[in-house]
């Protein structure tokens, strides 16, 4: 069972839930994981503390031209649609930051000219917290634009984990790297808060997880301020509330300061169990359809 | 003209509610501050919530290009299939398809297939817009959920905006900057003059501070630090006053957790407007004045 947690709007709640879910549940699953792919803003480790046994680079193929075989045809150059390799005066020049590491260049080159070694864009990193959930993460390096390809390795490194619940912490937006960290989820929980700007990024990610057909249900994080907008729109499109957590300043100062929800309220372990429990029996529930 | 661009590595830390107040502010000074205003935030454009704008003029984003397989032409070798490095083209029962969400547009399949079958589309992944703020220029977009391309959106909504400022010769162009340190964040920082990062006093906000300050500098802009809700856990705050004075970075502002920032995004208002005598009202205000001396001091050095 893979549940992502997503939203549009950051700083809603993703990590909070994430980290509290994971935490509520390794006393029944001790086998519990939890994938960070939020690689650009990687902060579950914060509230787990995880002991990072393993880790290896998160790699993008890029193009290596052998001057003294490639004849300067500007096959590679033609075929590249994303402007990573130009040639001028039969030299052809690659700017490594560009390429999507499609490997297109290599498969056109008549001559063979084009090798391809792997530029590290990330590192992915694997262990165990005090708690015994089992975390993975990937961290994007800083200045390097694709977020993609490191949240792609990450889940395929940890593939095979699947009898047991995983977790992931998706980034926020509803672009790319979003919908590369849902793929593959039975499904998604999606944390807003009951503002306008909820609202909006609500709708905008909703939109993505119905592309991506995939069960979805919300969680209204600092349930009680803003407006009633958010609960309209559920309630009009069948989206379940699965969850609300109150806006609480002891709650807030907690989380601040690194705990989770269950570390904060003990109560909240069996919230927590239950979402779970209603999420799964949704999954269910599509399945036997 | 100058260019400010509001981050803040975490998302949710009040980048957009600040940005809005700051428009609201400007539109206040004697004269009025010249401002054009840029929502980057591709994603989750929500600037337009709150200042009251008028659309003056759209147009489409064309974003990537999506293989698309003739199926009279296709002969089902899977050539497509083996070359694809995005799993972009699964197959069921001998049907090879593309999916579109996975497709990276990097035409790898086009050039390999042996019978000519595939070919690229241009996609229309958003949309950019240029309205009427109560008088100030804003620019903003929307890029379709699950589109790919963001960050070329972001440079087409600073291209538009950027090209507006200087033809009507404007002072400032302010951008209100997506969250993370990728590939939308990396359009928005490039060619700032200034990085204004609103953060928070959490774990995560100051873990993220770390990584987006890292960036600016990676791309050499200056940047200063506004704490928002610096009141929530005045330990969080102290840690990053301490990083900040630790790194010669100046904090420009620190304003309280305020409810009147949630009621006034609630009637679509920046604080500022709705609320001008609240405590977060006023800190913001002295934060937008610290900026803008900044601005002129480094516009005097220039």
């Amino acid at each position: 069972m893979i549940m992502a947690v997503a939203s549009g709007k950051g700083g809603t709640g993703k990590t909070t839930l994430a980290t509290g879910l994971a935490r509520a549940l390794v006393g029944e699953f001790p086998e519990v994981a939890l994938w960070d792919c939020d690689v650009e803003a990687p902060d579950a480790s914060l509230f787990l503390h995880p002991d990072w046994m393993d880790e290896k680079e998160a790699v993008l193929l890029c193009p290596e031209v052998a001057p003294e075989v490639c004849s300067g045809c500007g096959a590679c150059a033609e075929a590249c649609q994303f402007h990573a390799l130009m040639v001028f005066n039969k030299q052809v020049t690659v700017f490594p930051e560009l390429c999507h590491g499609c490997g297109s260049c290599a498969l056109v080159c008549p001559e063979q000219a084009i090798a391809e070694r792997p530029r590290s864009l990330g590192i992915l990193q694997r262990g165990g917290s005090p708690a015994g959930i089992r975390c993975a993460r990937g961290k994007l390096d800083i200045g390097q634009p694709l977020a993609v390809p490191v949240i792609s390795q990450l889940k395929r490194w940890q593939s095979g984990e699947t009898g047991n619940p995983v977790i992931i912490d998706a980034p926020p937006g509803a672009s790319c790297p979003v919908v590369e960290s849902m793929r593959g989820s039975d499904a998604v929980i999606l944390v807003t808060e009951p503002t306008p700007f909820g609202l909006h990024d609500l709708k905008q990610i909703y939109r993505v997880t119905q592309a991506l057909g995939l069960v979805a249900g919300v969680v209204i994080n600092r349930d009680g301020v803003g407006d009633q907008g958010v609960e309209d729109f559920c309630r009009d499109h069948g989206l379940p509330v699965l969850m609300r957590i109150p806006y609480d300043p002891d709650l807030a100062r907690g989380l601040a300061s690194g705990k989770t929800l269950v570390d904060i309220d003990a109560s909240f372990e069996m919230q927590l169990r239950e979402l779970f429990q209603r999420v799964k029996d949704m999954v269910l529930e599509r399945e036997g359809r | 003209m100058k260019e400010i661009v509001v981050l803040s590595g975490k998302g949710g830390t009040g980048k957009t509610s600040l940005t809005a107040a700051f428009v609201h502010l400007s539109s206040l000074e004697d004269p009025p501050c010249r401002l054009v205003v840029g929502d980057t935030d591709v994603d989750a454009s929500n600037l337009e919530l709150v200042l009251s704008s008028r659309q003056r003029s759209r147009g489409e984003f064309e974003g990537g290009k999506l293989a698309v397989i003739d199926q009279k032409v296709c002969t089902a070798c899977g050539t497509c299939q083996e070359v694809c490095r995005f799993d972009a083209i699964p197959s069921s029962q001998g049907e090879f398809r593309v999916d579109p969400l996975a497709c990276e547009g990097c035409a790898a399949c086009v050039y390999q297939c042996p019978e000519g079958a595939l070919t690229l589309q241009q996609q229309i992944a958003g949309e950019w817009y240029h309205a009427d703020a109560e008088g100030i220029p804003l620019f903003h977009a929307h890029l379709f959920p699950g589109q790919e391309n963001s960050g070329k959106l972001v440079h087409l909504v600073k291209e538009k905006a950027q090209a507006y400022s200087r033809e009507r010769d404007y002072q400032l162009l302010l951008v209100d900057g997506p969250p993370g340190v990728g590939c939308p964040v990396i359009s928005a920082v490039s060619g700032a003059d200034l990085a204004l990062i609103v953060t928070e006093p959490t774990a995560s906000g100051l873990h993220d501070l770390t990584r987006i300050l890292e960036t600016t500098d990676h791309f050499d802009v200056r940047s200063m630090v506004c704490i928002n809700k610096f009141d929530i856990y005045p330990e969080g705050t102290d840690d990053i006053e301490q990083l900040c004075r630790s790194q010669g970075r100046a904090v420009v502002g620190k304003i309280p957790y305020d409810p009147s920032v949630t009621f006034a995004m609630v009637q679509g208002f920046p604080v500022t407007k709705a609320y001008p005598g609240s405590p977060a009202s006023r800190a913001i205000a002295r934060t937008w004045k610290i900026v803008m001396e900044w601005e002129c001091v480094s516009q005097e050095r220039c």
